[in-house]
Formats: C-alpha cells, structure tokens, sequence
C-alpha cells in the first residue's frame, strides 16, 4: 500500500512537472480558445499558428532553424496565463505575445526580470511604448492611445475640423483594458473642446441595455467603444436595436472583426473601426498559406477564419515576432538565439515597405521601425468600415498619425510614474 | 497494521485529546512538515511555485477560512471573492502607504481590515439564514467588487485600475515583487498557513469552535443552552474574514504580484472556495486541505497529461478537463457526501484494523 502510495506519489510529481525542452526556436502562443472571449481568441490562434506552419513548411523555419510553437490555453485568465507563463519559460521561450491586457500587465515585471522580451502588439500598458523605462517590453506598431487619438482625428475629419460642443461617448470593458484610453480622450477633450461621456460595462459584457438606454436618452454624437469578446456583438446589436447612427460608431482594433458585427446583420451596416493592418486575404503570403498549411490538412483550427480580421491579427504578430527573430540572427550572427537576443532584434527591427513585399504582404500594414527609446513603433491607425450585404471590411481612409504630441506627453508621464513607484533607473538611448 | 497502536499508551487526557493521537500519524505529520519546511524550498523553481504550490497554499487558506464559516458556523456564504478582495485592497494600500512596513505584518492587518469589514456584511445574519443569507452575502460580494474598481483612491488612481505589489522584504529577502525568490514566496505562505491551521484546528475544538458547531446543528437549541448567536455568528464572520483577508493579500502580493478586481476577484472565486470545502469536507480542517489541492491541482495535472504528454489540441484539453473535473466532482460526492475528509477517516479506521477487521 504505502509503496504503491510512494510510486504513485512519484509518477505523479514527475507528471506534473514540465516536458523536456526541444532545441528549435521556441515561440509559445499564450490563446484562448475556450471562454466568453473564446470567438476572439480562436482567429487570433490560428492566424498566429498558421503562419509559424507555413514557415516551417516552405522555409524549414527561419534561417535553418525550425520554430517550435508551443500553444498554451489562458482562457484569458490572469492565473492561468501566469501559470502558461510558468510552464513555458523554462523550455527556452524567445518572445511572449499574450493577446491580453490583463496577462500584459502581470507579465510585465516578470518578463524584465526574467529577462523575456515581451510584445503586446497593440494592447497591454500603453507607455510602454517608452524603451528608456521598460527595456522588454514591446508594443508596436500602435497603442490604444494611438488608437484614441486616432479615432477623434478621423472624427474631426468628418465634422471638418470642428468639435466645440459635440458629445462623445466611450462604451468600455470596466477591466485594465477598457480604462486605458479615458486619459487620452479626456486630454484630447480639452484640447478639441468635445465633452467626454462614460459608460463602463461590467466583464462579460453580455447585459448592456441599460447602458444603451443610457446612450439613447443622452444621444451622444458620437459612440467610440473599447470592446471584447461577447461585449462586441452585444453593444453593437443594441446600437442597433436603439437605431443609433453606425456610421457615428467607432470601435478600437479589437472591436474591429467579423465575428462582432455579424450577429447584427444589416443592422450593422456602416460601422466603423481603426484598424493597423490590411483586412481580407488579397496577399500574396495567403497563397502560401493556402498551399503550405490549408490544402495538406495543417491548419491550427477549422481553416474557416483565413482572411478575418483577428487572424490577420494573429498572423501580423507572429510575422513581426518571426522578423524580430531574424533581425536577432543577422545582429548576433547566430541561429541559436537566446532570448535577450530576441529584444536586441526587436529593437532594431525594421519592417519596411520592400520588407513587406518580400515578404507578400504588400501594403498590408504600417511600416514598423524600432528604437531603443521608441518602442511603440509608428502609431498609425486606419478606419476600417463594415458592408453588411458584401459582408465585408473596407478599408476607407488612409494611415492616420496619431496626435503625437498629446500622445507622448502621457506617455512619458505615466512611464515615468512607473519608473518612480518601481524604483527604475530610465536607461540613457543614444 | 499499517497504523502500530500497539504500546500507544495515554496516561493524561492533554495526551489523549492531542489533534494526532496516534502515534505513527504524529510522526508521519511532523515528516511531512519537515519535508515541506527543509527539503521542498531546497527543490523547488518558478513552475512548481506559481504554478502548483503557492496557488495550493494560498486557496488552503481561503477553504480554511470559508470552512470556519459555512463548515463550522453553517453560515453559507458567497461573499468570499469579495472578502479576498477586502485583503488585496487592503494589502495594496497598506503597502504603497506606509513602505516601511514589513509585510508580515501589513498581511496581518490586512486580515483584520477584511474582519472588520466581514462582521459589517456578517450582520444579516443575525436576522436571515440559509439561502437567504447567502443572497445577503452575494450582495456584498457585487457591492465590495464594484466598489474597488469605482473609486479611483483605492487604486491609487493608477490609469487602468491594476494594483501592482511593490518590492517588499523579510530578514532582507524579497517576498514579493518580480525579483523574489521561488523559496521565499513558498516558506512565507507555508508559514502563515501553517501557523492559522494550527490557530484553527486549535479555535475549532475550543469553546469558540463548539459555539459555532452548536449554532451549526440547531441554533435555538444553541440559544437555550447559553450559546450567545450574537457572538458566536459574528465572531465566525470576524475569524473567517479574518483568513479570506489575509489569503486575498497573499493572492495579490505574493502570489499574483498585480490584480485587477474584477477579473481577480470575481464571483467564480466565491464558487471555487465554496467548492472547496463541499468537496474537501465540510467542518474539517484536513478537508480545508484536501479540497484546495482537489481544485487547485487536478487541473493542472490534467492539463500536463493531456497537452504535455498527449499531445492534445489546448482548446480539447481545456474542454475534457472541465468535464473531467465536473464528473470526478460529482462521483466524489456520490462516494463520500461528506467530502474527502470523510473519505480519509474512513479509510483510516479500515487501516488501522487492517488485516483483521472486527
């Protein structure tokens, strides 16, 4: 009995500890594809799988060197992606992407001590964006307050030039994420002389009406909304049901897919988002996709979310994470790289125009240029507007630059805020 | 057999009245203890303390603190993500107000901060009993949430509403921030655990505790024998609290290192520790133990087998294991209604007439 217990006890622990690490590039996905955020996490995961496949298949890797994913399941849950975190970082994980603000912020300190690079592309703790303060951590190639001054400038473009007096509302997930941008746009309140309206909604986000009775009575003139997972579609069928103006409408990249505007069907038509890359799958690369990963059975889920917005998403970071590898290779001529390796390709990561074409990806997204001090790349935004009887994304402006004035001000404000609570020395950036 | 009584002589009743009486068991605790003071912090690295033994210790705290309640007090409550909440919060700003402090004693206060704040909600429960007073706790648990991510002072007015835990020592190690040590954040857990075990094992089968279990079975019986209601609930609430707030500031500063609310400190983690002591053992101490580890660990393990091992997509794994969980939930209560603790007992009275039943 009690030897039984001893091996039981053994077998156990051994079980619970990590499997062996693999040579490889090891490139974990912290996903969720179970969950209320699950619609969302699902295209992210496969875009970013797909495109780590496709590598693999037609290149052998990067440079020789095969990548290794290691996919690990958060549910977009703090512990559970701390746990990921855990279990990943011993097997040798190059660069952490974890597709959530939550997780970004807990990961922060870790991933500096540990020494990690981290790149939370387009969410996580904005001022991060300063490298001087945080040396690991990434999240180019636009932040959310980019993505706030974005939307305001595009609507000062509509009401040509003028806000005195309009009203604005911001509908938010009542969560790290959705707080973040109500800085900006109270700055930028100020400065434009708009009147800021909140309206929190409380995680999931699955009962809005009152909030939208709410948004009825008030009739802002504009609607801008921080958004996600069942949140997206909620908001958006109740904009719906109240008849408010789509096309006044405005949700961040991350209430920016398919999947939110859908369940509306007309309803939805001439509902807008700022974007940062191309939408649809008229790139050369999704050949290579198609033909590598889609038509030999390889595809990370169904193979039905190609072309979607958040697999764009997923395939973008992974793309980014795959060139920062490189850039890695060339500066430190290796191919073995370590993970401090990794942020001294991110620093000087330079994906431009040709990059992009080389790389089939045309147009498809800003370019992305990395400094030691600059971390947050271009900060550039898009509007991207849904047509409901195409069922369909377009893209209807041009890169739009965010207000960099406003915008870096706060950021070195809250970086340096940071820094002094955490007791860091800003490193100096030639 | 397997338990050698014989020769196990008492001649005092300290002896006889011992939480361990048996001889072999004693000494097989005081090994356990050993094991996991000395040998395990020798072992252990950043997977088994994040991931595994800090989590364990931390939720056992919570069960214990839960089970003092609805366990021995039979005052269910819903209000425990809430009451963890108290902690953190507390904790936080205990932290980032007075630096100087040492933690110790900031999670120590921190407990007392939640106490108080337990006997508040714990109020109702003089009037209203059983499902009502769980609604009654339910509220507190949406009103505590809602309460710290409303007021910008409680979290410092940071930005986003996360509170993050500063550097802080003990003896000059570092307990809780990024840079602490995995052997450091596990002993500071095991010591407070070990320690309010020991507190509740011993307040449990004192006076305090037979007041509470008095109330638990028939409180008017409880009344008519001299059991003041008045002290007996509100003083499960106070020690209850008094352990969910000092789990809450573990689970923030040691454990989780940043926390915010709503995410953290949700309803589900009032489900899960109630979870906890129904599968554990309700009124047990053990149980408090063998509950957390049954939910804290399974789905780890079963994660580790299924992904690591297998082989498995993550989204199946993550499915089976929720439905794996639910079905071994429901077959353990099926076995033992009472919870694994009554399962040990029992299996421990086999064992210890074990070859020769009578």
């Amino acid at each position: 009995m009690r030897l039984k217990t001893i091996i039981a006890a053994t077998a156990l622990s051994a079980v619970m500890g990590v499997a062996p690490a693999l040579a490889d590039l090891t490139i974990p996905s912290l996903s969720y594809r179970t969950g209320p955020y699950a619609p969302n996490g699902i295209p992210v995961a496969d875009g970013f799988a797909d495109y780590i496949t496709m590598l693999n298949e037609r290149d052998g890797g990067v440079e020789g060197q095969k990548i290794n994913m290691i996919e690990c399941e958060t549910g977009y849950n703090t512990e559970k992606g701390v746990e990921c975190y855990e279990s990943t970082k011993g097997e040798g994980s190059l660069i952490y992407q974890p597709f959530s603000t939550g997780i970004t912020y807990q990961l922060i300190p870790k991933v500096t001590a540990d020494k990690i690079p981290m790149h939370s592309m387009g969410y996580g703790r904005t001022s991060v964006a300063n490298g001087k303060i945080f040396p690991y951590i990434f999240n180019y190639p636009g932040n959310y307050w980019d993505a706030a001054s974005v939307i305001v400038k595009h609507i000062l473009d509509e009401e040509s030039g003028d806000l005195k007096g309009k009203k604005l509302a911001l509908v938010y997930h009542n969560s790290a994420y959705g707080k973040e941008p109500i800085r900006t746009l109270e700055v930028l309140a100020e400065k434009h002389g708009y009147e800021l309206s909140l309206y929190p909604v409380d995680h999931p986000g699955q009962e809005q009406k009152a909030t939208w009775l709410q948004i009825r009575r008030d009739r802002p003139d504009y609607v801008v909304m921080w958004g996600w997972g069942v949140m997206n579609q909620v908001a958006i069928q109740e904009a719906v049901n109240i008849r408010y103006p789509m096309d006044h409408f405005i949700g961040v990249w991350w209430s920016a897919s398919e999947n939110d505007v859908l369940p509306a069907g007309e309803g939805a038509n001439g509902y807008k988002a700022v974007g940062f890359h191309g939408v649809g799958s008229d790139y050369p690369l999704f050949d290579d996709i198609k033909k590598y990963v889609g038509d030999v059975g390889k595809s990370a889920g169904d193979g039905s979310n190609v072309g979607t917005v958040l697999y764009n998403r997923g395939m973008y970071a992974a793309m980014l994470a795959v060139e920062a590898a490189r850039t890695a290779m060339k500066i430190h001529n290796t191919t073995d790289l370590t993970p401090e390796q990794v942020r001294d390709g991110m620093e000087a990561l330079n994906v431009d125009a040709a990059r992009l074409k080389e790389l089939g990806l045309e147009g498809f997204s800003p370019e992305v240029k990395i400094t030691c001090a600059n971390h947050g790349g271009p900060g550039v935004g898009i509007i991207q507007q849904w047509d409901a009887s195409a069922k369909k994304w377009n893209l209807i402006t041009d890169y739009i630059e965010a207000d960099r004035e406003v915008v870096d001000a706060l950021i070195v404000e809250d970086s340096e805020a940071y820094a002094k609570e955490n007791g860091i020395e800003p490193r100096t950036c030639e | 057999m397997l338990y050698r009584e014989a020769g196990d002589f008492k001649s005092t009743y300290a002896a006889d009245q011992q939480t361990f009486p048996i001889k072999s068991e004693r000494y097989l605790f005081w090994a356990f203890m050993a094991v996991a003071f000395f040998v395990v912090p020798f072992f252990i690295n950043d997977y088994w303390e994040k991931s595994i033994l800090v989590p364990l210790l931390v939720w056992t705290m919570v069960a214990l603190g839960i089970n003092i309640l609805t366990g021995y007090c039979g005052q269910v409550s819903l209000g425990t993500g809430g009451f963890m909440a108290v902690g953190a919060f507390a904790c936080y700003k205990l932290m980032t107000g007075f630096p100087d402090l040492n933690i110790v004693f900031v999670i120590l206060l921190s407990g007392f901060v939640t106490a108080g704040v337990g006997v508040l909600f714990g109020l109702p429960s003089l009037r209203i009993k059983g499902f009502y007073l769980a609604v009654a706790t339910l509220a507190a648990q949406f009103f505590l949430v809602w309460m710290f991510n409303k007021f910008p002072w409680f979290y410092n007015y940071s930005a986003s509403g996360q509170i993050t835990a500063p550097e802080r020592t003990v003896f000059g190690i570092a307990v809780t921030g990024a840079s602490s040590a995995p052997w450091a954040t596990y002993l500071i857990c095991l010591s407070f655990v070990f320690v309010f075990a020991w507190i509740a094992r011993n307040l449990t089968r004192g006076r305090v505790g037979r007041g509470w279990m008095a109330m638990r079975d028939m409180d008017i019986a409880a009344e008519i024998m001299g059991v003041s209601p008045f002290n007996a609930k509100l003083s499960a609430f106070a020690v209850s609290s008094f352990y969910i707030g000092i789990a809450g500031a573990l689970f923030f500063s040691v454990y989780l290192g940043a926390a915010e609310v709503t995410e953290a400190f949700g309803i589900e983690k009032s489900f899960t520790a109630l979870f906890m002591v129904i599968i554990g053992g309700l009124g047990s101490i053990l149980g408090s133990f063998l509950g957390a580890a049954f939910i804290i660990l399974f789905p780890v393990l079963l994660k580790n087998i299924m992904v690591g091992y297998l082989g498995w997509p993550t989204d199946l794994a993550s499915h089976f294991q929720i439905m794996i969980i639910g079905g071994m939930i429901i077959f353990f209560l099926i076995v033992e209604p009472h919870g694994l603790a009554q399962l040990w007992r029992l299996t421990k009275e086999k064992l210890r007439t074990w070859p020769f039943p009578y």
